[in-house]
């Protein structure tokens, strides 16, 4: 690309370069601030934790494959299934799409040369992963929680799972929802202040919408969930009653909180994977996305209604018809604004110019698989058929389609089509499409049948079940189709990870996208863009004009920010230039206090009570180091 | 034990509900996917007749399929199953129910009560074909769900909390039910049966349940009982009549007269309750009952007991 750099740019290149340069080798990595290093680290994080999630579901899918199996004893397979649950849910979908590809994607798109919060993002990182290890701790320690992923009272409380697995899972998940409320407070700031001065909110990429939508739902409903669960420690640990009722408490103030939170959370999973969606069609069908300003709309308006329907997890508890009529009527509201997005989605693809590149095969497969799970999703707000339904396998198919068909399709489609931007190399593009066929003929092998095993009456989380039951023959496909996904997969990460040492040199932009990273070279450098790009709509990649002008600022020196580790900051709503920010290096804090951190949270779960009082002090003086006033630059 | 197989007016409805439902999403589906199918026999060629890229074609398209039809089915489907077929499966009055059931779910079996009888059983309810009774469902620990699918939709069991769901078969016969949800390490374990009967098969059930136990006759059933009495059993089983006065286990009054043992686990032959009693953690791992090491003299005495237990 190096096609005769005019001197004067190359001294320019070079003095960024020495700015925004940090510390080589391992310590860089321990250290960074670099939200596209961060993005890296929670990549192969969270691909850490979906593999363990993963063999948790090849060991269910295994005790299931017959009636009356014992490749798990009840007691593991409860285990299995809780933890299988826990892990996909909050140690790899949401890490993997805001800490990975938010991480990566959101400064690159809006213009920005990092997040608002360098430091705090390396923290949410760093105690992201504390909390995996820690509840990996308790896996492997023989304490792994066993009451399910949403952990129902009186099941959970310390009379019914005296063991600390509980522990270990509402620990780790307070601990995690500190990184993940740092990371959608990041988020938001950085979508609302760091856009390329003239990226007005109109302006902005679909797929920036979405994340930022999703970062409210989570500041919202977090809340709700860490309640929930310091109630239940109160109760575990110290003693208090809230959910006995003949303490006078009440069971149900558990499923209220925690569907509070949950069900935003099923939004929250899948919002990042709408707006993914929506970078790779235009890109792949040459064409905008059609009805820009509805999509925008939607993907709010999904996130503000999710939080209105939790109560339709709870059809079978006896709530007042009342109550249930409502969550079923708003329940159905939230199908317009996703019937919106998948309707713009298929309209973009059959009036454009589709060429079906991996990534967009990835994208149909979401297409079919979400429309799959949306239907029958639609079915359970007929609350009878709810009733029926519920906790039986036809959930279990429904919520699969939906988290893994919907929400993880995209993050897989999401890897082919930002993989040459991250590495500077290509993927095997034949390779790819034969990973996608294996994952997307696994998925339904594995989860179709889950819906007339529903419908003959199965239950869910049954360890095993009896040869009379007539559930033999389907439970075996089942079991098939998980280990063809799981080949699937692995050809997917084995595809990317030859590809990362032997794939052909890509280049700045080999699909020809529509948003502004593809204008930057493959990998990034440190500082994102030489000159802060000028913006005059949400595909900014496609306006050369204004690609062209960037080029000449470069030459001229104008809006390089060449003195400093700077970045600029723009007016929320319409991004007219505001104030030049400094931005703070490389720091070893985020890690120390992290580490303060899992002090606390392990003195806790030993029930040392002075220890974790020490702890917390210690925890409070690493903050203080975290808050003191950097170096100066050298 | 599929909802599909309905055997009442409510299990009929909502299956009803489901084959139209399945109608219209299939619909929907193919419509989709037909969509898209266009787009792959287009695919490489630039735009579609008369659409191609006039927006407000386009948009009026999104509208259409994204809002303008679903809503008409949204609503269609609201009024249908949420207020008309909701009401019609609700629980009745007990007032208009010829009889109350409590059945309350334990980890891992059901206890069930007649209601203004002296009748206690276990993992079996009788009921009278063609009567609606009104069930009542507790806990004594954790949450269950009650849930016999080809008579009704489910309901759970919450602490300190009565719910109540009517119970109607249409044709005599043998439903099965199991809990619904998650209860701990045999939650896979805890199913029963509802035996629909004429009226006269249920009121002579009743009547034999509402007596006490029999008394042994064999020697060796008595000795059997002896054992019971004084060798651990009766800590935790009632049997009515007898000394026994246990409620952690369930009932055994009439033990002899149900079909299976551990909530539909095994049959209940002499062969398998030997079995059971010798090691119930064989059978159902994690089960409150322990296996007592009393000698297989001792629990075939036992056996000879419990078996006479009609």
């Amino acid at each position: 690309m190096t096609v005769s750099t005019p001197p004067a740019t190359a001294v320019r290149l070079n003095r960024l370069e020495r700015i925004w340069k940090e510390s080589p080798g391992a310590l860089g990595w321990l250290t960074t601030v670099d939200h596209k290093r961060i993005g890296i680290l929670y990549f192969f994080t969270s691909l850490f934790f979906f593999a363990a999630g993963g063999v948790e579901a090849l060991l269910i899918r295994t005790q299931l494959i017959g009636p009356n199996q014992s490749t798990l004893d009840p007691a593991t397979f409860n285990e299995m299934m809780s933890t299988h649950g826990t892990t996909m849910i909050f140690f790899f979908v949401v890490p993997m799409s805001l800490g990975a590809f938010g991480n990566y994607l959101l400064p690159l798109m809006i213009g920005a040369r990092d997040m608002a919060f360098p430091r705090l993002n390396a923290l949410s990182y760093w105690i992201y992963l504390c909390a995996g290890i820690f509840l990996y701790v308790g896996v492997f320690s023989g304490n792994a929680p066993s009451a399910g992923w949403f952990d129902y009272v009186p099941l959970a409380s310390k009379a019914y799972s005296p063991g600390p697995g509980i522990d270990f899972y509402a620990l780790s998940l307070l601990f995690v929802s500190v990184s993940t409320t740092a990371g959608a407070i990041n988020a938001i700031v950085t979508i609302f202040k760091l856009r390329a001065p003239g990226m007005s909110l109109n302006r902005m990429p679909l797929f920036c919408f979405a994340f930022l939508a999703v970062s409210f739902a989570l500041i919202f409903a977090l809340p709700a969930l860490s309640t929930a669960l310091i109630l239940l420690e109160l109760e575990r640990l110290l003693g208090f009653h809230f959910f006995i009722p003949a303490a006078g408490g009440d069971p149900i103030l558990w499923q209220n909180l925690f569907w509070i939170f949950g069900h935003p959370e099923v939004y929250i999973i899948i919002l990042p994977a709408f707006g993914i969606a929506t970078s790779i069609i235009p890109t792949f069908v040459r064409r905008k996305m059609v009805a820009w300003p509805l999509v925008a709309l939607a993907e709010i308006l999904v996130a503000f209604l999710g939080f209105g329907v939790w109560a339709h997890h709870m059809f079978a508890v006896g709530l007042a018809s009342a109550t249930t009529i409502y969550f079923a009527a708003a329940s159905l509201i939230i199908v317009i604004p996703s019937g919106i997005q998948l309707f713009s989605w298929i309209t973009t693809i059959v009036t454009g110019t589709p060429r079906f590149k991996t990534p967009l095969l990835w994208i149909i497969g979401f297409i079919v698989l979400f429309i799959m799970g949306g239907l029958s999703g639609v079915m359970f707000a007929a609350i009878p058929f709810d009733q029926q339904t519920t906790d039986t396998y036809f959930v279990v198919a429904h919520f699969h389609y939906v988290i893994f068909g919907a929400a993880v399709f995209p993050l897989l489609g999401g890897m082919y089509y930002w993989f040459p931007k991250v590495t500077g190399r290509m993927y095997y593009e034949t390779w790819g499409k034969v990973s996608f066929w294996l994952t997307f003929i696994g998925t339904n092998i594995t989860f179709f049948p889950m819906h007339i095993l529903g419908l003959d009456g199965m239950p869910r989380r049954n360890y095993t079940y009896g040869p009379e039951m007539g559930w033999t023959g389907l439970n075996l496909i089942e079991t098939l189709g998980a280990y063809l996904l799981a080949l699937g997969l692995l050809s997917v990460f084995a595809n990317l990870a030859i590809s990362i040492f032997k794939g052909e040199k890509a280049g700045n932009d080999p699909f020809g996208g529509d948003t502004l990273e593809w204008s930057t070279t493959s990998p990034p450098p440190a500082y994102n863009y030489a000159v802060i790009p000028k913006v005059s709509s949400p595909y900014a990649m496609w306006d050369t004009e204004d690609r062209e002008d960037d080029a000449r600022n470069l030459e001229l020196g104008r809006k390089t920010l060449e003195q400093g580790h700077e970045t600029p900051a723009s007016t929320a709503v319409d991004a007219d230039w505001d104030e030049v920010l400094e931005m703070p290096s490389h720091s070893a804090w985020p890690p120390i206090v992290a580490l303060g951190m899992t002090g606390v949270f392990a003195m806790i779960i030993l029930e040392q009570w002075f220890a974790a009082a020490i702890a917390t002090v210690v925890l409070a003086l690493t903050v203080a180091g975290f808050h003191l006033k950097e170096p100066e630059e050298a | 034990m599929s909802p599909l197989n309905p055997n009442s007016p409510a299990a009929h409805d909502i299956a009803t509900l489901w084959w139209w439902m399945l109608a219209v999403a299939a619909t929907v589906f193919l419509g989709a996917v037909a969509m898209l199918m266009i787009g792959w026999l287009r695919r490489d060629t630039p735009g579609l007749p008369f659409l191609g890229e006039n927006e407000k074609a386009n948009t009026a398209l999104v509208v259409l399929f994204g809002m303008a039809i679903p809503i008409v089915i949204l609503v269609a489907l609201f009024i249908v199953s949420d207020l008309v077929l909701l009401n019609e499966t609700d629980a009745p009055q007990a007032s208009s129910t010829a009889m109350t059931v409590t059945v309350t779910g334990h980890q891992w079996f059901w206890g069930v009560r007649y209601e203004g009888k002296n009748a206690e059983t276990a993992n079996e309810i009788h009921i009278p074909v063609r009567t609606p009774v009104n069930l009542v469902v507790h806990t004594a620990d954790v949450i269950h769900s009650f849930w016999v699918p080809e008579l009704n939709r489910k309901i759970d069991t919450i602490p300190g909390q009565a719910n109540s769901i009517e119970l109607y078969a249409e044709r005599p016969g043998v439903y099965r039910g199991q809990c619904a949800e998650f209860c701990g390490l045999q939650h896979a374990h805890m199913a029963f049966r509802v035996y629909a009967e004429p009226m006269p098969k249920f009121e002579a059930w009743l009547a034999n349940i509402e007596r006490p136990a029999r008394e042994p006759t064999t020697a060796e059933a008595r000795q059997g009982q002896q054992y019971f009495m004084e060798d651990g059993c009766a800590a935790c089983h009632t049997i009515s009549g007898t000394k026994a006065k246990g409620t952690v286990g369930p009932n055994l009054t009439h033990l002899a007269g149900r079909q299976t043992l551990a909530a539909d686990t095994i049959p209940n032959t002499p062969g398998d309750l030997f079995r059971w009693i010798q090691n119930p953690q064989e059978i159902k791992p994690g089960a409150k009952m322990p296996g007592l090491g009393l000698g297989p003299g001792k629990f075939h005495a036992i056996v000879a007991y419990l078996t006479g237990l009609k």
